[in-house]
């Protein structure tokens, strides 16, 4: 069977990138290709056995803290440079291994995947709940965040996941609500402490409505009022919920701010956590969610500016299907606009990473390195700068430096294949129809085998998807 | 790296024979214009303007702030005196320094136009100069440098490995990070741009980058590598180092931006120790590894720090601030007119905060923008309401603040 256009786009541009004889498989049925990676609940696993359940995460973290205050309590200026090695950067670079062990494990499973139109979604979603590890308390739970809230998610509703993202310890510390307290609620009226108004106000502005759905600095506090008594269990709060175990989520009722709380002009009344589950659901539902969502989806699959017809394609099915993401990942499949044969999405460098070492159908990645390699090409998994997340069009992507950062890194990648391999077959089976006369020409005009990857994978056609 | 790369990258941002008017122009008289530097400092997740620089004589600050205010100058950990009954982060000890020597203005209540509470949208609106969010597509510097005349071209580099948002808009523009790996050979590079002859993305970026390539090689800098990588704001100072020594460089560019990330300090941020305090180490150790950096061009630049907007006025809950409006800027450099304040003072009267919890916004960020630009580059007044800052109606440049 020939390789079709259409194989290359469902691999290339829906997936992560053509492995060795992936085109071939795709070009059976493209849509059907990717249409049977969205419903299946394993097709979304990372199967890399020894990473941490949150629970465990939540330990690591509590014995870092302890070891922490015993090692520089009262010492504040007078550790030398050896005891301040030995008490706060030891244990911090030993908690970092935990990231480095998600990464490589996430990475690992990216190379080698079959389904990786599915891995795609998880990364995308991820992005979208983004808990970025670059808070010393979010390191232990950024990975485990993405595999027991994300990944788990994928096959259900954005309601649920909404929920379940933001239950989790890894959001709750991140985004400081873990320590806020109801201005009166028995414990902030008895201490020093209080709102913390932050996630409520990334929930609002980049997971749910957008900055112009429609909500008030006045909905702004009321939901982070209503979310107030959502907080983790650790040592601290052994006291005030006994049966928790560390990282399990909590509800401390202490904390938490009494009466009804009106959001987006809707009264909750309640005195639980119901009351702040039921304002996220209802977020989740809202219009301006569902068209903050289409744009996101449709800017990410198909263009920087993403055409009207394709967003409000992806509304509807979010609005009519009550945010059932199977729902909405298959309406992405039958756009007509993603099939588009120009390939108009540049790579984020994780993209181009990730893409170029599945063409040259590396089967392992070395763990030594690859924290430096996603360092230079600008995006370390799990370090998202910001809330919002990694940006997701080409005016952040292809500055000069990160062009040429992109290509030093081909260069490095190139000279160690060495020179038996065949530049130009590999693009051919990566890309298929896709790969340009241009292109083809420049390999084989190339001083060596290995210039000739370099220009392979720096090319117009390889860069984008 | 040879002289012909740079000509085609002309040609090739120009689109082939209309190239001699533009870009050309910039390589050969750019030295001239180029004297006046300009360096554009971001704080990005709302710097805390009220830690930065402390109105410790307001009657309603100790107040508002609790744990943390700052004590004054004399006390322990109490600020570094200024008059007005300000004073700046006992951290702050460079900035100190230049307002000592005259070469510090401190804006106190500054903020963009944007009113609402996003960091995303915050920093669009301080980028793009424009009134609302997305209101323009291009940067406010970005188009200042389009707009130059000829005689007048300059060039700009952000110190980092995409462009931000201010600087885009123009072919003067372009952006530089320390690198780990072992540079591209000249070689693959060429053929890179003739295989990228067509691309509008790939080629005017890879062409710029070549050229920055090459003034970083000429002044030493490709094998600094690992300082300039390091997290946090120990970072900021080999970041501040590669833009002076970018700067200085013998037909460097005019202008750098920097961009200082984690000034998001919703919980315990700390007073006169603490993380606020180490971000403030962090900047001070940058601005003066900048004027090192710089040498003699220290005498003729004018670096602006600003940020997104300001953090509320009260302590929050959680020993930290939550987004807020008014925020403080500052100029200096040896062109600086400085050792004072600029701008109006709202004060922290209950009735003088803006919705009853941030410090009111006094001064358009816009307006300091524009003094750099007229007083400091000398753009014509009618190109920057035209062209730079077209939806800046009454905004004016402050007078008396760069030396000229």
């Amino acid at each position: 069977m020939p390789v079709t256009l259409a194989a290359a786009i469902a691999v290339n541009r829906f997936g992560l990138g053509a492995r060795p004889g992936e085109l071939d498989v795709a070009s059976k049925d493209p849509k059907d290709w990717l249409s049977r990676q969205i419903t299946n609940k394993s097709a979304f696993e990372l199967p890399v056995p020894g990473l941490l359940t949150t629970r465990v995460a939540a330990e690591a973290l509590s014995e870092y803290l302890q070891d922490l205050k015993v090692k520089t309590e009262g010492k504040a200026g007078k550790l030398s440079p050896e005891d301040q090695e030995e008490a706060i950067l030891k244990p911090l670079k030993q908690l970092r291994d935990i990231t480095i062990n998600e990464i490589e494990a996430r990475t690992q499973h990216a190379l080698t995947t079959q389904t990786s139109f599915a891995e795609r979604l998880v990364l995308f979603w991820s992005n979208h709940f983004t808990v970025s590890a670059n808070k010393a308390v979010t390191i232990p739970f950024a990975g485990v965040f993405e595999r027991e809230v994300i990944r788990v998610g994928m096959t259900g509703t954005f309601a649920d996941l909404l929920v379940a993202s933001t239950r989790h310890p890894g959001m709750l510390l991140y985004l400081d609500q873990a320590q806020s307290m109801g201005p009166n609620s028995k414990a902030g009226k008895r201490r020093d402490k209080g709102l913390n108004e932050n996630l409520a106000r990334e929930i609002l502005e980049l997971q749910t409505l957008g900055a112009q759905g429609g909500y008030t600095q006045a909905d702004v506090t009321e939901f982070a009022k209503a979310l107030t008594g959502w907080s983790l269990a650790g040592p601290r709060t052994k006291r005030l919920v006994p049966d928790a175990d560390p990282g399990d989520f909590i509800f401390v009722d202490r904390f938490h701010e009494p009466g009804a709380r009106t959001v987006m002009g809707k009264r909750y009344t309640g005195t639980d956590e119901g009351q702040g589950e039921a304002i996220l659901r209802d977020l989740a539902n809202h219009p301006s969610t569902a068209q903050r969502i289409a744009i996101k989806l449709a800017r990410h699959f198909i263009s920087d500016d993403p055409p009207a017809a394709a967003v409000e394609a992806l509304a509807k099915s979010f609005r009519t299907s009550g945010g059932r993401l199977p729902a909405l990942h298959e309406t992405l499949i039958a756009l007509e606009a993603a099939w588009q044969p120009e390939a108009r999405k540049f790579k984020s460098p994780n993209e181009f990473f990730l893409s170029a070492l599945r063409l040259a159908g590396l089967p392992k990645i070395e763990r030594k390195g690859i924290v430096a390699a996603y360092g230079l090409l600008g995006q370390v998994p799990y370090q998202a700068p910001s809330p919002e997340g990694w940006p997701d069009d080409a005016a952040s992507w292809a500055g000069p430096d990160a062009v040429i950062k992109r290509v030093e890194w081909s260069q490095a990648l190139s000279d160690r294949l060495g020179s038996k391999i065949r530049p130009e077959d590999m693009m051919r089976a990566a890309l298929g129809p896709a790969l340009s006369a241009r292109t083809v020409q420049s390999i084989a005009r190339a001083e060596s085998a290995s210039q000739g990857l370099t220009l392979a994978l720096m090319s117009p056609e390889f860069q984008r998807r | 790296m040879t002289l012909p790369l740079m000509t085609r990258r002309a040609a090739l941002i120009a689109g082939g024979a209309a190239f001699l008017a533009g870009s050309a122009g910039a390589l050969t008289v750019s030295k001239q214009a180029g004297d006046r530097k300009f360096v554009l400092v971001i704080l990005r997740g709302a710097m805390d303007g009220l830690a930065a620089a402390a109105p410790y004589g307001d009657a309603h600050y100790r107040a508002l702030r609790g744990k943390l205010a700052l004590a004054a100058p004399g006390e322990v950990g109490g600020v570094l005196p200024l008059t007005e009954g300000f004073g700046l982060h006992p951290n702050l000890t460079f900035l100190h320094e230049r307002w000592a020597g005259s070469e510090l203005a401190i804006l106190p209540a500054c903020a963009s136009p944007y009113r609402e509470r996003s960091h995303f949208d915050g920093q669009d609106v301080l980028e793009t100069g424009a009134a609302e969010v997305f209101g323009a597509s291009d940067g406010w510097l970005g188009r200042a440098l389009t707009a130059l005349p000829p005689g007048e071209a300059r060039e700009a580099v952000a110190i980092s490995s995409a462009l931000p948002l201010v600087l885009r808009g123009s072919a003067s523009a372009t952006s530089w990070a320390p690198s780990f790996a072992p540079s591209a050979s000249d070689d693959t590079l060429n053929r890179l741009m003739d295989l990228y002859a067509g691309d509008a993305i790939l080629g005017p970026a890879l062409a710029s980058a070549i050229e920055t390539n090459a003034i970083a090689s000429a002044s030493g800098m490709d094998t600094m590598g690992g300082k300039g990588r390091r997290a946090g704001p120990v970072a900021y100072k080999g970041l501040a180092e590669a833009a002076g020594r970018l700067l200085s460089a013998e037909g460097g560019p005019a202008a750098a931006v920097l961009s200082f990330d984690g000034w998001d300090t919703h919980a315990n941020q700390g007073a006169a120790n603490g993380q606020l305090a180490l971000r403030l180490a962090g900047l001070d150790a940058a601005l003066r590894a900048l004027k090192d950096g710089l040498g003699p061009h220290w005498s003729q630049t004018v670096v602006a720090v600003v940020t997104e907007f300001g953090r509320t006025v009260a302590e929050n809950g959680t020993g930290g601030t939550d987004h807020g409006t008014g925020s403080t800027a500052f100029l200096l450099g040896g062109a600086v007119s400085g050792g004072k304040f600029a701008g109006e003072w709202p004060g922290l009267a209950p009735k003088a905060l803006f919705q009853g919890r941030d410090v009111a916004p006094a001064t358009d960020l816009r307006s300091v923008f524009m003094t750099v630009l007229q007083d400091h580059w000398g753009l014509e007044r009618g190109l920057m309401t035209r062209t730079v800052f077209p939806d800046a109606g009454g905004v004016r440049a402050i007078e008396g603040l760069v030396r000229v």
